[in-house]
């Protein structure tokens, strides 16, 4: 898998306002942290607004990270919902041999052979395991599980205990239960293409 | 529990910027907080909300109708005797500038966390100085965190230093907008009974509201006197910069966090030219710093901890070593350059000739690089080489200048 180059790994996330990007982000910041990394998680310092297209970042690295500026070349690209990618270039900036996982039944078209392609259908999970927030399939925590396929140095189990985490005091264990089963089933179906 | 030591009560978490500061204010045991939203504030007082709410903390939570009755309502509670804090950033902190005033010449010790925002017209969220900077003279010692850690620590110092019965002046805890504030990373949160070591429960020593010993405080005081005073705030200024290196040796050696006290350097030991920066523009300058090493640049950074009390000593140690200071300014004092580059030339004035180059940046949020802060190395060691002294550049402008 993937090295940390110059000692720092930076993921760029897409999704659509409510798709949960900014808390995917913050996850695999946690789950970064519980393998005794430092990390950060941030949202694209805009207005959100449920619907729209949206960014969030993590980044991880071995030593304090002291890089407080935006991400312009990601090591990882994460998109939630594949229907932004006729909108956002979402591979702008993305790293020479760098990694695109997107939630997605079919191959997405990629204009780039420079970089490696991963698909998962996040939201096919979700509806299996009736993971639904306000009647829409929730796609940011398939997504991290499936991100730990892909990620140097961060494993699932540290990325189940980051979904457990986040979800545990606000969902209560039944809710958590799903997301963090969620996260299992897409980090075995991920496949690259 | 005899013969047994108690272990530290500490956990990491993983938050954001906002989080570590009402996780501060709770560890710091907090008694009254007066709160009005403002963005990107907000989540400071929804989180210490939730803390008054669930028990986690006792505290007097005062729900306001304006910053400048957030600022008079801890200004009361302040006086009663009580630990006060309160959080804004922008324009609620220039609706409170009147009750700034107030607070500082009542030498109330309140703390209040200022998420750095630039001020409108036009409306704009993200990061900028001109908020806190422009507060400048209002008698409130000034700290700029450059990150979460720093942010949560340097709260707790404060409440400390503040209510140091030498010093009795308020504090800014300074953090920038989203940069911070909405940016989430490992933070050690300490248990109130260890903090409690090293903060005890404030007591008000000069003066008090008590009905049981009335006083009067704020009334009309003639010329004979109010000179007097302003020259006791300045004094207690200069107290900080006796109080406050042995606060942090403390807190070091309690807590294992050292910040630096007024300033701290980052490679500076054998640095001919050194960057001058606040909050996170020092982090990231620290990064610019490492890449231009790397091509046998000699620099290193200076972390401007303390804006006010302005750690001049520090900068005039610093500015006889080196050839070169480079100054970041995230505001701008109109018609005279920025606050930091104006305050570090005054500052070495008559003791060292060290040429200053003055750089503004990152204005109403725009995005500040390690490469931004290498480019400016490179315009300021042409500057330098060119035999220039002394310049204020607005860098990277999208207009032509004048």
């Amino acid at each position: 898998m993937a090295r940390i180059s110059n000692g720092l790994y930076e993921i760029r996330w897409h999704g659509r306002g409510g798709q949960g990007a900014v808390t995917g982000a913050q996850i695999l910041a946690e789950a970064a942290f519980l393998e005794g990394l430092w990390c950060q998680a941030f949202p694209y310092f805009g207005a959100e607004r449920r619907g729209a297209p949206v960014t969030a970042y993590t980044r991880i690295s071995k030593k304090p990270i002291l890089v407080h500026s935006a991400i312009y070349s990601p090591d990882l690209v994460i998109v939630l919902d594949p229907s932004i990618m006729s909108i956002v270039d979402v591979t702008k900036g993305l790293k020479e041999n760098g990694t695109l996982l997107v939630n997605s039944r079919e191959i997405p078209k990629i204009e780039r052979d420079d970089i490696r392609v991963f698909i998962v259908d996040a939201t096919s999970i979700s509806l299996e395991l009736d993971l639904l927030v306000a009647g829409i399939p929730v796609v940011n925590t398939p997504m991290t599980g499936a991100a730990a396929k892909v990620l140097p140095l961060v494993g699932l189990e540290s990325v189940l205990e980051a979904v457990h985490n986040k979800f545990i005091d606000s969902l209560g264990p039944e809710k958590t239960k799903l997301n963090v089963e969620a996260a299992k089933r897409a980090y075995d179906r991920v496949r690259e293409v | 529990m005899l013969g047994k030591v108690k272990k530290l009560g500490k956990k990491t978490l993983v938050i954001t910027g906002n989080y570590a500061v009402a996780y501060a204010a709770k560890s710091a045991r907090v008694e009254v907080v007066a709160a009005y939203p403002i963005t990107p504030q907000t989540s400071i007082v929804e989180k210490i909300a939730e803390f008054v709410e669930t028990g986690l903390m006792n505290a007097k939570y005062i729900r306001v109708e304006s910053e400048h009755s957030a600022m008079a309502a801890c200004v009361g509670a302040s006086a009663a005797g009580a630990r006060a804090f309160t959080a804004t950033s922008s324009q609620g902190l220039a609706y409170m500038h009147e009750m700034l005033h107030w607070a500082a010449r009542a030498r109330l010790p309140i703390v209040m966390a200022v998420v750095n925002r630039a001020m409108a017209t036009p409306w704009n969220i993200w990061s900028d100085h001109q908020d806190s900077m422009s507060q400048r003279d209002t008698g409130w010692i000034q700290f700029y965190a450059s990150n979460n850690q720093e942010a949560y620590d340097t709260v707790i110092q404060a409440y400390r230093l503040c209510e140091d019965e030498d010093i009795y002046l308020p504090a800014f805890i300074c953090l920038d907008a989203f940069i911070l504030s909405h940016t989430s990373m490992p933070v050690t949160i300490h248990d109130e009974e260890d903090v409690d070591k090293f903060l005890p429960k404030y007591e008000a020593r000069h003066w008090k509201l008590d009905v049981d010993n009335p006083v009067t405080n704020g009334n009309i005081v003639t010329p004979d006197h109010y000179y007097e005073m302003s020259w006791s705030m300045d004094e207690s200024m200069r107290y900080v910069k006796k109080k406050f290196p042995e606060i942090c040796e403390e807190y070091k050696e309690l807590f294992g966090q050292w910040h630096g006290v007024f300033t701290k350097g980052y490679k500076i030991d054998d640095a001919e030219y050194v960057i001058i920066a606040p909050g996170t523009l020092f982090e990231e300058s620290c990064v610019a710093v490492d890449m231009l090493r790397e091509n046998n640049v000699p620099i290193g950074a200076l972390k401007l901890r303390v804006y006010r009390p302005f750690p001049s000593e520090d900068i005039i140690s610093v500015a006889r070593k080196c050839k070169m200071l480079i100054t970041l300014d995230r505001a701008l004092s109109y018609g005279f350059n920025g606050p930091i580059f104006n305050d570090v030339r005054s500052a070495i004035y008559g003791e060292t000739g060290t040429p200053v180059f003055g750089y503004a940046v990152g204005l109403g949020g725009r995005d500040v690089t390690f490469n931004d802060i290498s480019s400016i190395v490179r315009d300021a060691t042409l500057k330098l080489e060119k035999g220039l002294h002394s310049s204020f550049v607005y860098y990277g402008l999208k207009v032509g200048e004048k």
